[in-house]
């Protein structure tokens, strides 16, 4: 590029997120009423009925083709929409901007604006929409709960209060492959910690009826769950990257006052609770606890959302009561606490020391949802950052997008512009994606650096190897991208 | 619920005429007999013993009140003491003369308190002087003094099964003097005091005889133990089962005291009765009766709260198993609330226990293997007691049934499961497989399939065979079961022909393939397995993948791509060459 001339890039963002049910308003007249929300706000009524209209058109033509399955996104020059009916009639709309490039001219021309309509994935964004909804389903139930509960205006109520602050979360430029998989960290662990945390676990369940279902983390991974795979997704999702990272920065803030050492066979404990009473020698405390839905064998069920914590520990507890638990939890927690960051610290000796290793992966299992990234730093509430260029990232997504498409185990080998290899391996139920950084490796070399990698078992979730058992040394597949 | 009487007498107590003025009652404590003499043995003399067998009956002259009688060991010779100056005795055993003959003390002046034998023909005088201990022959009707020994004495006690005479010496009597024989030799042992609670002035004897019970015990008792009566009044002791038993006899009830069992609360060696005082199991006797009293165990446990010190108690019992056994199932099955660090402790000693028997069974198999060379003689095989209640003792007594009982909460029975589990992990006790299937039945019979899964992610349910095929016939319920099984064999690494099974029985031919290959079995697998699972995948590009991949393997181990005729090949090559002619068959190379 010749110099003096700014290019200036846009990332892809939130241009707008709505909410409508085409049964609410059939009649010519009567298209506000199918609008539930609508973001922004501001947008003049027309053209929010026209929006709408235009998607409603697309999912009906659409629908033709395939009846069972509409088209779940929509492609322009400068935007890309996503459609999703998470219940019947129910459809949530988001529509994401193209990123863009703006390149001055000279002479004082407006500057010209290059769409890069092909840089967004389907995937990834088509996982926010979803995710959005979930998150939504957690904290307030399904859309038709609350249309029985209080009819429309209640769900726009129910709408407006919850979405309002969550698109404000939403951070588009930096969503990728790991919202695919909205996977689990979990917590590696020597099988006796683990057994005393389910005699903990068991034994505060058993005292306090009150008790539905208990989650325990350790440092943002998880380590168990009462509660059932999808409800535990969305509730690990919202705990990691909103409930802990908001209450993490002022406890980072506050690093100086260094923590007393404990006492034994004192009460003393570190134990505090991140939703509820913030002191519970606090008279005036309200006693109010988020109210979470999850899934039950006949429907849903509504609980609280008690998040305990000490020192890196959390435990999630469900429903009422409170200094019962905290006599309780409190000091054993605090003892495990130790116990587990024992083991971290293991862990932590035997990985080596923390120096630039010559390759990052991304692991993930469908199975268990495992999801391991040496890509992605420490999530914060308002970013999650990577270590690696956006268009690697990109690769990975395309990777995962034809894994996506066919059953077989499969193996891809890309070589990308900047001189990285990225490799994908998918076997069975587990993806694999390998950058390199090795510039002069030819295709053979990579292919045995990869082999070599997965013997070492630094690829692995906690629990197993990746399973060699077909993916090592043979391809379906090998496409190469110069 | 009515009294509960844990103590009882034997079944078949001895019986006999009570005391009266033309009958004397004597109870020798080291052979267990009851002597009955009427009229000074003139009428007669009968005497009983816990069998019935011992007993004998005869007829003596009557030479005076008789103040002792006993038989020593094996019934040999009747020893009488009539006066205090001497004791006569008279042989029983068959070809010896019967007559009487006597022997008076050595010491002057000594009045003889009483006798015990040691031995079948050696006998120990008791005098307020001191102690002489004899020899008897019989067949020439005379004693040899092998030893004395001179002190003053104010009363003794005397311990059969160990041999040992305490002496009680000085004013206060307080001060024993035990005397061990053995063999014909006599030891005198290191002497002790027994403090007094009260020093009386001027000095009186203030220790007897009903103070004081010698007892053997398991284990080594160094310093004595203060038991706490918490009430005054005459006591007799008894051991029974390890337990000391303390019979008050106003109230007619006894204590029963477990001296191993610490009680935090209190100074070390003091001990509180384990269980509230009761009376011995009422039995109806009707004349008099003497016999072994037993613990009977299950009433114990309703009157012991604690159920860690219950156990504590029941496992130093003899009969305990079913006992704790039931004891398990009955907190289980109570399902009260907070129940569960109480079942943690409970497995916890059981557990403790158990692990101590299957280390010193262990050491045992290890020194019999490494043979008889060194000090093999003094290796004894370690006794199994009953108080060793294994894996298999829970799951055919406790844990089964327990998780067939309706209206308890699955909740809690996982959690009791895990509990266990814990605790067998903790004493680092391999744990049995059909625990394992326990587990996973309960868990697959609610539907908590992702507990499941994260258990096996813990590798909580460790490895084996047998579990990875249960969780492939749950893979209908739980599709990620294939997974978890898949990757368990793969672990175990001794189960490569299972994973080509699974593989092959879905249809993952080339998955199969690669992974033989990969472990280094490629070499010796049938291809006709192979081959016969590509063809049914009607996937013509993947019989042929299969098929050029054995063709070069022949080639690589037999120098011709054919098959072997021990292979059976012969339909696959018919349907290669149907599928894609003679010519794509591969040509033996000529090099």
């Amino acid at each position: 590029m010749a110099s003096g001339m700014q290019e200036k890039q846009y990332t892809p963002s939130l241009l707008s997120f709505f909410v409508y049910n085409p049964t609410f308003g059939p009649r010519e007249g009567e298209e506000e009423k199918k609008i539930l929300f609508y973001h922004p706000s501001d947008v003049e009524k027309n053209e929010k009925i026209r929006n709408v209209g235009l998607c409603e058109a697309i999912v009906q033509f659409t629908r033709t083709f395939c009846p069972t399955k509409p088209a779940k996104s929509l492609h322009t020059q400068k935007n890309r929409q996503f459609f999703f009916e998470p219940e019947d009639n129910f459809w949530i709309v988001m529509v994401v901007r193209n990123p863009m490039i703006e390149k001055p001219n000279k002479d004082g021309k407006p500057p010209t604006v290059e769409y890069q309509e092909e840089e967004i994935l389907d995937t990834v964004y088509g996982a926010v929409v979803r995710e959005c909804y979930s998150m939504y389903k957690l904290f307030n139930g399904t859309f038709g709960r609350a249309m029985e509960a209080g009819g429309v205006e209640l769900l726009i109520q129910k709408l407006e209060k919850f979405f309002y602050r969550y698109l404000q979360t939403l951070h588009l430029q930096s969503c990728d492959l790991l919202d695919v998989f909205g996977g689990i960290s979990f917590f590696p662990l020597d099988k006796m910690t683990y057994l005393k945390i389910q005699s903990f676990v068991n034994r505060v369940e058993e005292s306090l009826d009150l008790i539905k279902y208990t989650a325990f983390l350790y440092n943002d991974q998880l380590i168990w769950s009462g509660l059932e795979q999808d409800d535990m997704r969305i509730l690990y999702k919202y705990l990691t990257t909103s409930l802990f990272p908001r209450h993490s920065e002022p406890e980072l803030a506050g690093r100086d006052s260094p923590l007393r050492p404990e006492v034994a066979g004192n009460l003393l404990h570190y134990g505090r609770f991140l939703t509820g009473p913030t002191n519970l020698k606090d008279p005036e405390a309200k006693f109010r606890f988020p109210k979470i839905f999850v899934s039950t064998d006949d429907g849903y069920e509504e609980l609280h959302l008690i998040v305990y914590k000490v020192r890196q520990t959390s435990v999630e507890l469900t429903r009422d009561f409170c200094e019962q638990l905290d006599g309780l939890v409190g000091p054993q927690l605090t003892l495990l606490a130790s116990d587990i960051c024992e083991q971290f610290t293991i862990n932590r000796r035997i990985s080596g020391p923390d120096k630039e290793p010559q390759f990052k992966f991304i692991y993930f299992n469908h199975m268990n949802l495992a999801e391991k990234s040496t890509i992605h730093m420490r999530k914060t509430a308002s970013v999650c950052l990577t270590s690696v260029h956006p268009d690697l990232m990109k690769i990975l997504g395309d990777i995962n997008c034809d894994f996506a498409r066919v059953d077989e185990d499969e193996e891809i080998i890309v070589k990308a512009m900047t001189d990285y290899w990225v490799v994908g391996k998918k076997s069975d139920q587990r993806e694999l994606y390998v950058i390199l950084n090795q510039k002069n490796a030819n295709l053979i070399e990579v292919n045995e650096e990869v082999k070599r990698l997965c013997a070492t078992g630094q690829t692995e979730d906690c629990f197993t190897t990746l399973r060699t058992v077909s993916v090592a040394g043979y391809h379906d597949s090998i496409s190469v991208m110069q | 619920m009515g009294e509960e009487h844990y103590l009882e007498l034997c079944e078949s107590p001895v019986q006999f005429e009570h005391a009266s003025n033309v009958n004397n009652v004597f109870f020798d404590e080291a052979n267990k007999q009851v002597f009955a003499v009427r009229s000074g043995g003139a009428t007669g003399v009968v005497v009983k013993g816990p069998e019935d067998k011992s007993s004998v009956a005869f007829r003596m002259d009557d030479k005076g009140e008789v103040k002792c009688i006993k038989f020593s060991i094996g019934n040999k010779i009747l020893a009488v003491q009539r006066t205090s100056k001497s004791v006569d005795f008279i042989n029983f055993i068959p070809d010896y003369p019967h007559t009487e003959f006597t022997q008076e003390c050595k010491t002057k002046n000594a009045s003889v308190l009483g006798f015990c034998w040691t031995n079948w023909n050696e006998i120990v005088f008791i005098t307020d002087q001191g102690i002489e201990f004899y020899q008897v022959f019989p067949d020439k009707r005379s004693l040899k003094l092998l030893k004395s020994q001179s002190i003053n004495v104010n009363w003794y006690q005397y311990c059969p099964e160990t041999a040992v005479i305490l002496l009680s010496t000085t004013v206060q009597g307080n001060i024993l003097q035990p005397f061990a024989f053995r063999n014909g030799t006599m030891s005198k042992m290191s002497k002790f005091e027994i403090e007094l609670p009260v020093v009386p002035k001027p000095a009186k004897l203030s220790l007897s005889e009903r103070d004081i019970a010698m007892a053997t015990m398991e284990g080594a008792c160094k310093k004595s133990h203060v038991l706490k009566l918490n009430t005054t009044g005459k006591f007799a002791l008894n051991i029974v089962d390890n337990l000391v038993v303390v019979h008050h006899q106003s109230s007619q009830t006894s204590l029963i005291f477990d001296i191993k069992l610490k009680d935090p609360d209190c100074a070390v060696n003091t001990h509180q009765p384990v269980l509230p005082a009761r009376s011995i199991h009422p039995y109806r006797i009707p004349l008099s009766g003497v016999g072994d009293r037993s613990v009977k165990l299950p009433p114990t446990v309703n009157l012991l709260q604690d159920k860690g010190k219950l156990m504590d108690f029941l496992l130093r019992r003899r009969d305990c198993k079913m006992v704790i056994l039931s004891v398990c199932s009955q907190i289980l099955e109570g399902g009260e609330k907070g129940s569960l660090p109480v079942v943690a402790t409970v497995f916890d000693k059981l557990n403790q226990v158990y692990k101590e028997y299957l280390e010193a069974e262990q050491t045992y198999t290890v020194a019999m293997e490494s043979g008889p060379s060194r000090g093999s003689a003094a290796q004894k095989r370690p006794v199994r007691t009953q108080a060793v209640i294994d894996q298999s003792d829970m799951y055919t007594h406790v844990l089964s049934s327990f998780t067939e009982r309706k209206g308890v909460s699955h909740k809690f029975i996982i959690a009791v499961l895990m509990e266990y589990i814990r605790s067998l992990n903790q004493f680092q006790i391999t744990v049995q497989h059909y625990l394992y299937e326990l587990v996973i039945k309960t868990l697959v019979q609610h539907n908590l399939f992702y507990m499941l899964h994260q258990f096996l992610q813990y590798h909580v349910l460790s490895d084996s065979k047998p579990l990875a095929c249960l969780l492939l016939s749950l893979e209908s319920t739980y599709p990620p079961a294939h997974q978890l099984s898949l990757d368990m064999l793969k672990r175990l690494s001794t189960a490569n022909d299972e994973i080509v099974e699974v593989l092959l029985s879905k249809q993952q031919v080339l998955g199969a393939l690669r992974f033989i290959r990969s472990v280094g079995g490629h070499d010796n697998v049938s291809a006709r397995k192979f081959l016969d699972a590509a063809q049914q995948t009607g996937d013509q590009m993947l019989f042929y993948t299969v098929f050029r991949s054995f063709q070069q393997r022949n080639q690589r181990l037999r120098g011709s791509p054919n098959f072997n005729p021990g292979e059976h090949c012969e339909e696959h090559v018919v349907h290669f060459k149907q599928l894609f002619g003679d010519q794509a068959l591969m040509k033996p190379s000529t090099v």
